[in-house]
């Protein structure tokens, strides 16, 4: 396996799913500006039918307002126009979930169905190449799509809102210099090696469930973690089992099945408290606190049973014969 | 010898049946094998074993190589066509290209796109585009521009019609077979494919019933026309087959001296499938 190999295996992956790598992200940022732009405009002609005028004298004490901002209003104004900046990028990024989760599922699965891996297995490439090829188009390539459309569609947004306000008179421009886009672009970047460790449990599964099944892989990553919860919760029942089917679900259920979304490695109570104090989005936005994760062992056991899952789905894709 | 295939006990067992029993054959370098056999004979099972794509029991060697542990490798001198129209849907003919150029190392670009010159393919086009011959060309321009030693062909004019089947294996001859490359080819359409054969192997039931060269062939079996009048005395020397047209009989002969069946009548090589026929009779009942 050499450098070149692996390239062109994962630029192939990306003609193949263009649609969902690309387009999705890309999509969905236009349909979020849409609907921003739908919103303002709906405001204003809400506005003016009703006789609601954001007339020059609110406009003059916005103006006076923002002139008067002292340093820490002018920190948080900017901790809230990088959360702005985010919040495109989170959408997109639940809805890239569900792509990395579909392909996942059909990546060693759909070829077989219609017989092209006929095709790629009489090319020197070995069964490694072609699994790794596709965890790194999936959780290493794929993401930055995401950050790019995400980023710009945060800047735009921006952007809508300061002219929309500039018709009123209202000039927020001297304050969007106050937002860090860099630094944001940067927390979403630093953020994908760590996404892709601990996606690592969903990848490995997914891809092994898509080596190994005959049919209907979806069918076969969901039943079976379910069912195994539910019997291991029908045990709990009678109390029998020293074995906590929460446990389970939280540690062995939900990393099979929802690790790929992005962030899900931030504890939920971590996220609790972030409106309390713009002194906690400023943590947030710290990439030390996210990669504290990594202290910790679920992570890595996620990571070990991840890449032992991967090996399985090489073995599988070596060895399955049904063609 | 240099042999490109050497099989040595060949077996595969499925769950319920034995698709390859104890096989033993050899393939020098630069023939054009036809393996021949009815449906479940074992011919597949017996490509997928040489192609690294099944497990067997056994000895296996192909140039050199084990194809279970060496399939890497392998793959760099060894071609296939496993099916008909295998080519991904969303591919396109340029990505193809492109992609075989940087993957494969043996990969002529120039040769394969005057190949595809003389075809209605364009780069743009997608494979789920195109009609099943034109994915057939496609895909066998892929193919001939990779110098392999080893061709492997299964079933691969299957569903086409005889323009693309006749033309399909006029290139193969014309423009890519050569002393140093070896061809084994699968098909039920025999007829076009016997002229081109230099070698011929008969499976059935998993074993090879016949393993021959086409000269030995000619030598060894003898298709007779005989009148009416001397069909008793032909039916004494134990044709294989025997058949009627217009009122004579076609008797097929295995290993009779010739010059014994010149007394009969008319004298020609019998064609393979002919001969096919014959082998395999009782196969389905």
């Amino acid at each position: 396996m050499n450098a070149k190999t692996l390239y062109w295996l994962v630029k192939r992956e990306f003609w193949e799913h263009r649609g969902g790598f690309i387009w999705t992200p890309v999509i969905t940022g236009i349909v979020f500006l849409v609907l921003n732009l739908m919103g303002i405009v709906g405001g204003e002609v809400f506005g003016f039918r009703h006789g609601f005028h954001f007339g020059p004298l609110e406009s003059q004490d916005l103006v006076a307002k923002i002139h008067s901002l002292d340093a820490r209003e002018l920190q948080q104004v900017s901790t809230y126009l990088d959360l702005a900046m985010l919040f495109p990028s989170c959408l997109i990024a639940i809805v890239f979930a569900f792509v990395v989760f579909f392909y996942c599922l059909g990546a060693l699965y759909d070829d077989r169905r219609d017989r092209s891996f006929l095709f790629w297995k009489s090319l020197p490439i070995s069964d490694t190449a072609t699994v790794l090829s596709k965890v790194i188009a999936a959780v290493l390539i794929a993401p930055i799509a995401v950050v790019v459309c995400g980023m710009l569609t945060g800047i735009i947004m921006l952007l809508i809102f300061a002219i929309a306000l500039s018709f009123h008179g209202v000039s927020v421009w001297s304050l969007l210099v106050l937002a860090h886009p860099l630094h944001v672009v940067g927390f979403l970047v630093g953020c994908i090696p760590l996404y892709l460790l601990w996606a690592l449990p969903t990848v490995g599964w997914l891809m092994l469930c898509s080596s190994w099944a005959k049919s209907k892989p979806f069918l076969w990553a969901v039943v079976i973690p379910v069912a195994l919860g539910v019997i291991i919760s029908w045990f709990n029942l009678f109390g029998s089992v020293g074995f906590e089917s929460t446990w389970y679900w939280h540690e062995i259920a939900a990393r099979v099945l929802f690790s790929a979304v992005p962030g899900d490695w931030l504890p939920a109570h971590s996220l609790e408290h972030l409106g309390d104090n713009p002194e906690n989005f400023n943590r947030f936005f710290d990439l030390s606190s996210s990669y504290a994760v990594l202290t910790s062992v679920e992570i890595w056991a996620g990571v070990a049973a991840g890449i032992a899952m991967l090996v399985g789905a090489v073995w599988f894709r070596r060895w399955r014969d049904d063609s | 010898m240099n042999a490109v295939v050497t099989a040595k006990d060949l077996s595969k067992r499925y769950k319920n049946a034995l698709a390859l029993d104890n096989v033993n054959f050899q393939i020098p370098a630069g023939r054009i094998v036809g393996l021949i056999g009815p449906n479940g004979a074992g011919k597949t099972t017996a490509l997928k074993a040489i192609l690294g794509l099944t497990d067997f029991q056994g000895q296996l060697n192909v140039l050199g190589l084990d194809p279970r542990t060496q399939r890497d490798r392998l793959m760099e001198e060894v071609c296939f066509i496993a099916d008909v129209a295998v080519l991904p849907r969303w591919i396109r003919v340029s990505e193809a290209i492109d992609f075989v150029a940087n993957i494969h190392p043996r990969f002529n670009r120039a040769k394969c796109e005057s190949f595809l010159a003389r075809t209605k393919l364009t780069p743009g086009q997608r494979v789920r585009q195109m009609s099943k011959g034109m994915i057939v060309q496609l895909h066998l321009a892929l193919v001939m521009a990779i110098d392999a030693k080893l061709l492997v062909l299964d079933e691969p004019t299957l569903g086409l019609d005889i323009l693309y089947r006749k033309q399909f294996y006029q290139n193969l001859l014309e423009d890519y077979f050569d002393e140093n490359k070896t061809i084994i080819v699968t098909t039920h359409q025999v007829e076009e494919i016997e002229h081109i054969l230099t070698d011929l192997m008969f499976i059935r039931d998993g074993r090879i019933v016949l393993n021959t060269d086409m000269d030995a062939m000619g030598e060894r079996f003898a298709e007779v026309m005989v009148s009416a009048d001397m069909a008793a005395t032909a039916r004494q020397l134990k044709p294989l087959d025997e058949r009627q047209v217009f009122g004579k009989s076609i008797f097929l002969f295995d290993g009779v001296d010739q010059a014994q069946l010149k007394a009969l009548g008319e004298i020609r090589r019998p064609s393979v499938s002919d001969l096919f026929v014959a082998t395999m009779k009782g196969t389905y009942a």
